[in-house]
């Protein structure tokens, strides 16, 4: 246990903590960039697992706002299955954006992130570890999750493949989109209501493709067009949001200073 | 560049008002009715320009954090955040008149139509925008901020609205009746060309004060403020 302990910023009262600045310079000369992102990825996803809440919240957000749209619309099964798709798309969108606030906020205060840009390696590396553990943390359970939630909905069971595979490749895309407005927000007390303003509208094509190669699917179609497009939104955030991802974090270290 | 916004501003301001009063007189008198939307139409002699402005703005307010970000120049700043605002006011009116339009013409305030949504989308951005610019309390990191956001949302803007588009001809193909749009007449072109113009005259005039004014209020320590402002009595 207190092997473990050491690999994350754990803090012992001083600040930033003399685990968090060893830890975040990492082996400065030999690790290869995709040993940064590896640590950076097992450090965040250790952190989430000891904190139950982290990922649990947006999990139970999930559950609960799906089983208020049968309270406020009416229980008919019919309405229910064709507003499924779009339901179970939104909440998710609306959990993802009730995580998101945690990717960058601890460690903006307990110094990892001021650390991580002083360290001399490549912000937008590490920043990339960081946002694939919170799609493992905060993704992949919502995206687990949405066949049980798809049954409540009355959702036809032949959409069920599209409904986790759109998830996957969306969520995945939200991660990376939100972790930019995460980024840029990391400075501001209270940011989590900005963070949705500035980021939500830049979701609307990912919410589009997904509900709608869901829906598609439900109404007797072809989805694979919709989820090829997801899948390229996937790739292209991924590729391109770290970069934005590490610059606003630069600022925002700056900011604090 | 104080010197050049506070020369071109009058000169803008004069021509501006020209354009806007010939092509208010043309289009609103001159012009005449169309044949299927009686007077109606003549609502796109505001609604044209503002929609077009919006997106205009948006890119000069993308263009400008862009250079801002890679040459750090100030000025690309203070232009960057003196557009945002008129450029939401040119959203908010481009959605306002299209409501005006839409009741008379589709018999509805407001449709989920492609090009609505995703105007209504750009006046989210510019709010997100101003949001983030407001929310940042030390100025160096607010523009460097903003600007980062600004080129995210330019980078954005086609994806968004080509899903929006693609998501509207998916679900409803049929049911709003656009009308066709006539190759316009010439004698209802001009005057919304001319109108076109005198938005963006309208732009730069008022980008020209308010850069004056940002000018003025980051520059408060600066010597040749001061002297300004012992001249004017202030």
């Amino acid at each position: 246990m207190t092997s473990k302990k050491k690999e994350g910023p754990v803090n012992t009262g001083e600040f930033p903590s003399k685990q968090t600045v060893e830890f975040a310079r990492g082996q400065r000369h030999d690790a290869s960039a995709g040993h940064l992102c590896l640590r950076f990825f097992q450090r965040d996803l250790r952190l989430a697992v000891r904190s139950t809440g982290q990922w649990l919240n947006p999990l139970l957000f999930f559950v609960i706002v799906v089983s208020l749209f049968p309270l406020g619309i009416g229980p008919g099964p019919a309405t229910l299955a064709t507003i499924a798709p779009g339901v179970l798309w939104v909440s998710a969108l609306l959990a993802m954006m009730l995580s998101l606030d945690s990717i960058f906020a601890h460690d903006y205060r307990d110094g990892t992130l001021e650390q991580m840009v002083v360290s001399g390696n490549p912000v937008s590396v590490m920043v990339i570890g960081k946002v694939m553990a919170h799609w493992v943390t905060s993704g992949l359970p919502l995206v687990l999750l949405s066949p049980l939630l798809g049954l409540m909905m009355q959702l036809p069971s032949a959409a069920y493949l599209t409904l986790v595979v759109s998830l996957l490749l969306g969520t995945l895309s939200l991660s990376f989109i939100g972790a930019i407005g995460a980024a840029l927000t990391v400075s501001i007390n209270q940011g989590g209501v900005l963070l949705s303003l500035l980021v939500l509208p830049l979701t609307v094509p990912v919410l589009i493709f997904g509900s709608s190669a869901v829906s598609a699917v439900a109404s007797g179609l072809e989805a694979s067009a919709h989820l090829s497009l997801l899948a390229a939104i996937a790739t292209l955030s991924a590729s391109l949001a770290p970069i934005a991802i590490a610059g606003a974090i630069r600022i925002g270290v700056a900011a604090s200073r | 560049m104080y010197r050049f916004a506070e020369r071109l501003a009058p000169w803008l301001a004069i021509l501006c008002v020209l354009t806007l009063a010939a092509g208010l007189y043309l289009g609103l008198v001159v012009a005449p009715a169309d044949y299927e939307q009686g007077d109606s139409y003549r609502i796109i002699y505001i609604h044209v320009p503002a929609a077009w402005m919006s997106m205009f703005v948006y890119m000069v307010m993308a263009t400008s954090s862009a250079v801002f970000l890679i040459w750090r120049l100030k000025i690309a700043d203070i232009v960057a955040v003196a557009s945002a605002p008129i450029g939401a006011a040119f959203t908010a009116v481009a959605l306002l008149t299209g409501s005006f339009w839409g009741k008379p013409m589709w018999g509805t305030w407001w449709i989920w139509d492609a090009r609505l949504t995703s105007e209504l989308l750009l006046l989210f951005l510019y709010l997100g925008y101003l949001a983030l610019r407001g929310a940042l309390e030390s100025p160096q990191s607010a523009s460097k901020a903003a600007a980062i956001l600004a080129i995210v949302g330019v980078v954005n803007i086609p994806i968004i609205h080509f899903s929006v588009e693609w998501w509207n001809t998916l679900h409803q193909p049929a049911s709003i009746t656009k009308f066709d749009k006539p190759s316009m007449h010439i004698s209802m072109l001009r005057p919304l060309l001319l109108m076109v113009l005198a938005f963006q005259l309208l732009y730069f005039h008022n980008l020209m004060v308010r850069v004056r004014a940002l000018i003025l209020q980051r520059e408060n320590r600066a010597s040749w403020v001061a002297e300004l402002a012992e001249k004017n009595h202030v």
